[in-house]
């Protein structure tokens, strides 16, 4: 689903979509790598191993569960519901739908930019959409709970408070910046 | 196994019954959506893992506590942000990595600013964001986010 897109007339962003191959072969690149590496060092092989497995077991434990979680969030909040409910409201309430919205999506940061513009073309104001941005890309639900797994939750949740105060306070600074524009974009080709 | 594991694992579980429940069609496309994106991030991912194993393996951990660790100060904060500005994983990646460096004996400022940049502020992307959003919004936002990035670590550091 590409939702959002179609209200844009500038053609969607193709994110340089890496082939499915090309992941695989840097990880074999990587793997030949660590192999020469821990042969002409057999002193370093034990620790290195023993960290890798260590890791791996962690995510194997939590991935299948964090992909599932994601997928669901996928088709239950479509990206419609996003450009539906965002840009409603001002002040305090405004921030919050944008708050609360940007950590419910999935996918990478750079699939929300044109989510973003037909936002902004609907009258979300800058500061809303800042927040929206950067909720997306750094403190979505599903993400947090790997960051539980690997950082625990003194650390999960003192940058989960931190980053809400830090970029509702600087979203006011981007809207007062980005100025007279009106957060219309100047994108267009 | 422990709280983490378990809990994470419940409430995929309950959301995944909650779900099916409500539409088994929907369900099975959520299924199917995640099997592709744990296929599509697998390569990512086991790249990241054998890196961290090569790094926690050959790099003393004195060496990484003294660039990234509570001593570093703004070199060590600086590093990170710039690490985190130029790389581009997905961010999912980027949590067991910031865990292999917390490990290590990097301070959970240095870890924060970090992640922080690796999801907020992409170099990477700048073409693209510039395309769709302008060229003005995008320097602002990435300039900003950085620095937000900065001040989010700091208070991590004093709060976590």
């Amino acid at each position: 689903m590409r939702p959002g897109m179609q209200r844009s007339a500038v053609s969607p962003p193709q994110p340089e979509r890496q082939s499915p191959a090309r992941g695989w072969v840097v990880l074999a690149a990587m793997v030949a790598v660590a192999a020469v590496l821990l042969i002409a060092f057999p002193e370093q092989r034990d620790p290195s191993i023993a960290a890798f497995w260590e890791f791996l077991l962690e995510m194997v434990w939590v991935m299948p569960a964090v992909l599932v979680i994601m997928g669901l969030f996928a088709v239950w909040v479509p990206k419609e519901a996003v450009n539906r409910y965002m840009g409603r409201g001002s002040g305090a309430r405004g921030m919050l739908i944008a708050l609360v919205f940007g950590t419910l999506p999935t996918g990478p940061l750079y699939a929300a930019f044109p989510l973003t513009k037909g936002l902004l073309e609907k009258g979300a104001s800058p500061a809303n959409v800042f927040v929206f941005l950067a909720a997306w890309a750094c403190i979505k639900i599903p993400q947090e709970l790997i960051e539980l797994q690997f950082l625990g939750w003194r650390f999960t949740l003192a940058r989960f408070v931190s980053t809400v105060i830090v970029i509702v306070a600087m979203s006011f600074v981007f809207q007062r910046l980005l100025g007279a524009k009106e957060g219309a974009p100047d994108g267009d080709v | 196994m422990n709280l983490t594991v378990v809990s994470i694992n419940a409430i995929a579980l309950v959301c995944l019954a909650f779900s099916f429940l409500k539409d088994r069609a929907k369900t099975a496309q959520a299924l199917r959506a995640a099997l592709k994106s744990g296929i599509g991030l697998a390569p990512t991912l086991l790249t990241i893992l054998v890196l961290i194993g090569l790094v926690l393996g050959f790099v003393p951990l004195e060496t990484i506590a003294r660039i990234l660790g509570e001593g570093s100060g703004a070199a060590g904060v600086l590093t990170a942000a710039l690490l985190g500005s130029i790389l581009h994983i997905p961010s999912l990646v980027s949590f067991p990595l910031g865990g292999s460096l917390m490990k290590a004996g990097a301070s959970a400022t240095v870890v924060a600013v970090f992640i922080t940049t690796l999801t907020m502020v992409g170099f990477v992307t700048f073409p693209m964001e510039i395309r769709v959003l302008g060229k003005r919004f995008t320097l602002l936002r990435n300039g900003l986010s950085l620095v937000a990035a900065v001040i989010i670590g700091l208070l991590v550091g004093v709060i976590a």
